[in-house]
């Protein structure tokens, strides 16, 4: 488990590019943290790597947010599903070669694929975040040695 | 039964929550509109968990459909066309309303026509009265905030919308925070009628020229008011804070729109959504455009949440304009607004 310090937002965007590079379809991130922790901000770092050209905006309401980019972009939001265990066909997202970011993961943890990159993003005072990595299964595990480069 | 050369459009709309069929006349006139949780055996409580599961609208689209057929008294011969919600949606949901839509246009021999939801929120506002171009659209609910221009019909241009919250996701935490009961963008708008704009809540204006909106500024200034003043003790007037929040939500929406307006030379300016529905927003357009020349259009509230009216009023511009959508169509969760108007 690596932990990596990010200054200032524009760090926090350049984090989530270069994991962007690294990622490959179908693969899903995961991010946990608090409101205003930066994990919009952190999305909108990926989809901006991966050429998204529309605005990146918050998912909460209709749950998930679609963009197409050189890949298509899944932006999940799980926060309205808590007390729900519905299948809304989240494999339709995880499988159609895109990338999908989710957001409280915990809501959704049945759904998710076993082999997946959980981030944990915590605010430590302004723009300063401290990111944690923490890869499931093997090739997630190299995405994060890469990245730490 | 049908009668003279008038065209009719079967829509069908499965876009999130609601299971939706509707039968429309020469793209204006509605004859019927079954949304799902108006049928009486599915009327739904609380509402707070969301149906959205693909399951829902696969047990509710035939009762649906045949549903709007009934109030009509038409057949599918009868339909000129068949058009459906392509996205931007879930794409479960999604699906279940292209494939209806593909088999009943395959088996009768109907056109096709793939309509973007957002497109049909706009258009709701035809079926209540013509439009005139240019028109600005503020489209504004729980999960958009945007400025569209059209400058002729079908054609759409996003000029502004939000970098972060749409305006109704804002009051939904804030009435959340406030410890309202659901859904809580009505009750805040109830009680900022009983209040006033005392607290100063931040307008967050952008860059100067911008039209985007920001919402995630003000919705976390109104929960740190709210925490701040719990922990010394200090009870705040809940109509104080829905009037504070409300004021800065609509202040910034009506001047964008207004400035938007005024640059684009627009004839007609448009509201649509589910936070249409919110009085104070109301009011304050109404105000701010009164000694305009230019018309403002406020749709009725069945209108303003989802429904196949929309999607069946945006659809028969497809059809006059001779786009028809093709067999390969496909649910597309990504569909963009301004590729779909350049079709």
């Amino acid at each position: 488990m690596e932990t990596i310090e990010l200054k200032t937002e524009l760090e926090t965007k350049q984090l989530a590019g270069k994991l962007a590079l690294l990622l490959h379809p179908n693969d899903v991130v995961t991010l946990t943290g608090d409101l205003g922790a930066g994990k919009t901000t952190f999305t909108k770092g990926i989809g901006e790597a991966l050429g998204v050209k529309r605005t990146i905006n918050s998912p909460t309401f209709t749950i998930v947010k679609s963009y197409q980019g050189l890949l298509p972009l899944h932006h999940i939001d799980a926060y309205r599903l808590e007390n729900s265990e519905e299948d809304i066909g989240f494999d339709e997202y995880f499988h159609d070669g895109g990338i999908t970011v989710v957001e409280w993961p915990q809501f959704i943890e049945p759904f998710l694929p076993e082999e997946r990159l959980d981030l944990v993003i915590e605010k430590l005072s302004g723009e300063e975040r401290l990111v944690t990595l923490k890869p499931k299964g093997p090739s997630f595990e190299k995405v994060c040695e890469e990245l730490m480069k | 039964m049908k009668k003279n050369q008038s065209k009719y459009i079967l829509a069908i709309e499965t876009s999130c929550d609601e299971t939706a069929v509707a039968i429309i006349e020469d793209g204006q006139k509605i004859i019927s509109n079954v949304v799902a949780s108006q049928i009486e055996s599915h009327k739904r409580f609380g509402g707070v968990v969301p149906e959205i599961a693909s399951r829902h609208h696969v047990e509710q689209i035939t009762l649906v459909l045949e549903e709007a057929l009934n109030q009509a008294k038409m057949s599918i011969d009868e339909m000129d066309a068949i058009a459906v919600t392509e996205g931007p949606g879930l794409v479960g949901a999604l699906l279940v309303g292209v494939n209806t839509a593909k088999a009943l246009a395959f088996a009768h021999q109907k056109p096709l026509i793939g309509v973007h939801h957002i497109a049909g929120h706009i258009y709701a506002n035809r079926l209540e009265e013509e439009f005139l171009f240019p028109l600005l659209a503020l489209v504004v609910s729980g999960g958009h905030t945007e400025l569209v221009l059209m400058r002729e019909h079908g054609q759409f241009e996003v000029i502004g919308e939000t970098r972060d919250d749409a305006a109704g996701e804002a009051y939904d935490k804030v009435a959340r925070t406030m410890g309202l009961p659901y859904p809580g963008g009505p009750e805040i708008d109830r009680l900022a009628q009983l209040g006033s704009d005392t607290l100063d809540f931040p307008r967050a204006w952008l860059e100067e020229d911008s039209f985007d909106f920001s919402f995630s500024g003000l919705k976390s200034a109104v929960i740190n008011t709210l925490h701040n003043a719990k922990q010394k003790g200090i009870e705040l007037k809940k109509e104080e804070v829905a009037a504070s929040f409300q004021a800065s939500v609509v202040e910034v929406l009506v001047e964008k729109t207004y400035r938007a307006a005024k640059q684009y030379q627009v004839k007609q300016v448009i509201i649509a959504g589910g936070v249409a529905a919110n009085t104070g927003l109301r009011h304050a357009l109404k105000d701010r455009f009164s000694k305009e020349t230019i018309k403002l259009s406020i749709p009725p509230l069945r209108l303003c949440t989802d429904n196949a009216a929309m999607i069946g009023a945006a659809g028969m511009i497809a059809y006059q304009k001779g786009i028809k959508t093709d067999w390969a169509m496909n649910a597309n969760p990504a569909l963009d607004l301004e590729a779909y108007g350049s079709r």
